[in-house]
């Protein structure tokens, strides 16, 4: 990686994290972080979705585990959060090697491994909604307790903050990966698995990194999440809402590159919101519009589109 | 001990019996032909050999070592690479990446695979392509780059599956010497091709393969001479037909 | 686990194979689908959502009793089938496996939340007078609109075999199914046929959507209770397979009815999700049959 691979990256964070000193307003701020936790989410879909190219439709199941873990930790036997954090993204990324192993090594592919992953989340999900420790349907809620030293600011800017950082992170992770041998066998595992294998890419290892680091991502939004919002149900930690937004993000902002998923994310919160001004708090509404946008996407891919426009003018 | 020594293997799908007790060698240093008429099992062998499918019965030994089955990545990291007839190009990536990914075997660092990349490009003569898409590229083009990648993984042995099928007369005439400058920098070579000229041209052993079975091994004057091996392409009778003339 | 008397072990199995031979006819479509197209359709809950608030709207508004609705809704899915695949679906994919995925996804996430839109997330049904009706069959008593589900669903199912085997259509389906390219040199118009069996496939889920409503509910997420059990029922049976897909159900029907009545409702999913996912794991040939 070289300084000419950070800098946009780092026009990026510096220019986002002024947005708290210039916007105040608490439903701005709280809009802003629930976008980042979920840009998050979507980061972590990128690494295996876009980068590998193995259409995970349960990544639900590793929000839900790091969400879980770090909520439980805390409630349940006193752990202070921030190791606790970790601790939900480790646990998040053993699941993901864990449905990665089984998923892989039974040559899943397509349409059969996100139907897999869809399964294992639901599995996730009613386990989550029938036991004890998770709190069952009740939900699990983090006591309010506004310490720095206990995660939990009374100012959303930290948390804003906070959340740019992980993201951060995460773009400089993705971007370290692209131009690593792992990213280079990944994408080549994307578009020919028979060609990498020639080449001696063992796709095996190569797909459980991915799902492992991926899982690890998204269980950290999780983790997050929980910490955010103080509060848990297996609904909202391995609900198919979260599966769905963690690969429409990078699918709109475009698969596959650092950024993809941040502006895909941006772009359906901002649209969501727009949508909300405009015809009111209906239900459902902004996501008819994400379907459509998901839809027209595959139809026109983005990096069609200046084809499409010459095109069209010459005619 | 032979380089690469292919020993009574058998491969049947469902009912057919795709390849029948073959058997031959391949010496270091050379570049060996397999030939042989259409669904006469050359494309499985070569699997076989690579690793992408698992004989029957038989086996494979290479430098001594029995690696009968094993998967293609082992393989390709022990040292042999192989190109694929319907060439698998990264079609996303540009050329440059994909030779990378060929060169990341042995150069774990991306600025060392880039530059075995390019040099591995400008050897296969593709050094102008190398930004360009593969999927943008000719025929002739895309199979260099299949050809690059292989090579990029630094191999010892090269399996080559029909790198010259599809190109024309002077696209063969400037892919045979790329052939012959790789054997010359030391990497084996086993070919199967349907191009008489160019076999005739680099080849030194030849073995010919017809229902599965090796039906002739020699030099390349030797198996054209051949009437197990005219008749094979040509059907029955066709050696007396035809008084010497070997020209196929 | 509890022992539970005979008869109520019994009961629990006829009403799981009561239950099961819906779930087969909405795997049906699901299985057909797959079968000629070779596209596993993520928008085949929804479209089961959309059908079971079509047969709502036409007791609610038109006081139409849900098994007629099957005469008007038949025709109405088999045209928006048709369309959704001839003028969604196989422009937007391009015919490539991921793009399908994303585009049946697109479109349960847009029928799913128009339907939220349009409905809330209230949960509808309707009334009828044979809701609660039971049929004495031995010591078992059976609810009367699953014995009608179930009579009806064996009934579409041969009506189903009939038309691939005896009709032109039919054998056309036939034909792409095992070979596209072949079907297509003869001169049949593949996406033609794409789209009828799609529009099959949706009218099988307008049958099954009035045969549930009478006995279960409707919300704007009902269908995605039905689309992983569909799944289940469609590996289990085998891929493509039309028997495969009843049997499957009948079967799934009887597992999820015990397992509910040995560990309770919420639990009693979780042998469906896991009988899945092992199928799925551990019988990998047997499900890409028809795929390298």
């Amino acid at each position: 990686m070289t300084a000419k691979d950070l800098l946009p990256i780092a026009i990026f964070a510096i220019l986002a994290a002024l947005l708290p000193v210039f916007v105040t307003a608490g439903t701005w701020l709280n809009f802003a972080v629930f976008t980042l936790i979920l840009c998050l989410a979507a980061q972590g879909w990128n690494i295996l979705g876009g980068y590998g190219g193995q259409y995970s439709f349960g990544h639900a199941a590793f929000f839900g585990t790091g969400a879980y873990v770090a909520a439980i930790l805390q409630t349940r036997l006193g752990i202070n959060p921030y190791p606790g954090f970790l601790a939900g993204i480790a646990a998040a990324a053993v699941i993901g090697w864990i449905i990665g192993f089984l998923s892989f090594r039974s040559g899943l592919r397509g349409s059969y491994f996100a139907l897999v992953t869809l399964a294992f989340a639901e599995v996730f999900r009613v386990l989550a909604n029938a036991a004890e420790f998770t709190g069952g349907a009740a939900g699990l809620l983090i006591k309010l307790d506004v310490r720095p030293e206990n995660f939990q600011f009374a100012s959303r800017g930290v948390f804003f903050w906070v959340a740019l950082g992980l993201v951060t992170v995460v773009l400089v992770i993705t971007r370290a990966l692209e131009r690593s041998r792992l990213g280079a066998q990944l994408v080549a595992v994307r578009e020919n698995e028979d060609a990498a294998r020639a080449l001696g890419v063992d796709v095996f290892r190569v797909k459980l990194s991915a799902i492992t680091l991926s899982a690890g991502i998204t269980g950290a939004a999780g983790a997050l999440y929980a910490q955010y919002f103080l509060y848990l149900d297996s609904s909202i930690a391995y609900g198919t809402w979260i599966s769905v937004e963690a690969l429409l993000a990078p699918i709109i902002g475009g698969a596959g590159t650092v950024f993809g998923p941040v502006i895909g994310g941006i772009i359906l919160h901002s649209l969501s919101e727009f949508t909300k001004s405009l015809v009111g708090r209906i239900p459902g509404v902004d996501l008819v519009i994400f379907g459509v946008l998901l839809i027209l996407v595959v139809r026109f891919p983005p990096r069609d589109i200046p084809g499409v426009i010459r095109a069209w003018r010459k005619r | 001990m032979s380089f690469l020594e292919v020993q009574a293997v058998s491969k049947r799908f469902g009912g057919l019996l795709a390849v029948s007790d073959a058997s031959f060698t391949v010496a270091e240093g050379s570049i060996t032909g397999l030939i042989g008429p259409n669904g006469a099992g050359k494309t499985t062998l070569f699997a076989i050999v690579s690793g992408f499918e698992a004989p029957n019965t038989g086996e494979i030994r290479w430098r001594g070592e029995r690696i009968t089955g094993r998967p293609p990545h082992l393989l390709a990291k022990a040292g042999i690479a192989r190109t694929f007839q319907i060439v698998q190009p990264f079609a996303g990536l540009s050329v440059r990446e994909n030779i990378a990914v060929g060169a990341f075997l042995r150069h774990p660092k991306r600025a060392e695979a880039i530059a075995v990349a390019e040099e591995v490009a400008a050897r296969v003569g593709l050094t102008e392509e190398l930004d360009k898409p593969a999927a943008a590229l000719t025929v002739s083009g895309r199979k260099r780059v299949e050809l690059a990648k292989a090579l990029a993984t630094q191999p010892k042995l090269l399996l080559l599956d029909e790198v010259l099928a599809g190109l024309n007369p002077s696209e063969v005439r400037d892919i045979v010497p790329v052939v012959r400058a790789i054997r010359d920098s030391g990497i084996t070579v086993l070919m199967i091709e349907h191009v008489m000229q160019a076999v005739m041209n680099l080849c030194e052993t030849v073995h010919v393969l017809a229902q599965g079975r090796i039906i002739a091994s020699g030099t390349p004057a030797e198996v054209v001479a051949d009437s197990a091996v005219i008749e094979a392409y040509l059907g029955h009778g066709a050696a007396t037909r035809l008084s010497g003339g070997a020209h196929a | 686990m509890r022992a539970f008397p005979l008869e109520i072990v019994l009961e629990s199995v006829a009403n799981g194979l009561l239950t099961g031979a819906v779930y087969g006819l909405v795997a049906l479509g699901l299985t057909l689908v797959y079968g000629v197209l070779h596209i596993i359709n993520f928008a085949h809950g929804a479209l089961l959502t959309l059908a079971m608030y079509a047969a709502w709207v036409a007791w609610s508004a038109f006081g139409l009793d849900p098994y007629l609705a099957i005469l008007p809704l038949v025709p109405i899915f088999f045209a928006l089938g048709y369309a959704v695949q001839r003028f969604v679906i196989g422009p937007a994919s391009r015919g490539d496996d991921s793009n399908i995925l994303l585009v049946t996804l697109g479109l349960s996430i847009v029928v799913e939340n128009a339907m939220l839109a349009v409905f809330r997330s209230d949960t509808l049904s309707v009334q009828v007078p044979y809701a609660m009706e039971v049929i004495e069959v031995g010591p078992m008593l059976l609810s009367f609109p699953r014995v009608i589900g179930f009579g009806v669903a064996f009934v579409v199912a041969a009506v189903l075999f009939v038309i691939l085997t005896l009709t032109d259509t039919g054998r056309a389906i036939r034909a792409v199914a095992k070979e596209r390219t072949g079907a297509a040199l003869v001169g049949i118009d593949v996406n033609h046929v794409y789209a009828v069996t799609f529009g099959i496939g949706a009218a099988c889920l307008a049958v099954a959507a009035c045969l549930l409503l009478p006995s279960f509910y409707v919300n704007p997420r009902v269908g995605n209770a039905f689309v992983l059990v569909a799944f289940t029922i469609v590996v289990l049976g085998g891929m493509g397979s039309v028997p495969g897909a009843l049997l499957g159900g009948l079967v799934i029907g009887v597992v999820e009815s015990l397992s509910g009545l040995y560990f309770g409702d919420s639990l009693g999913q979780l042998g469906i999700f896991v009988i899945f996912i092992l199928v799925l794991l551990f019988r990998p040939t047997g499900l890409f049959g028809a795929k390298a």
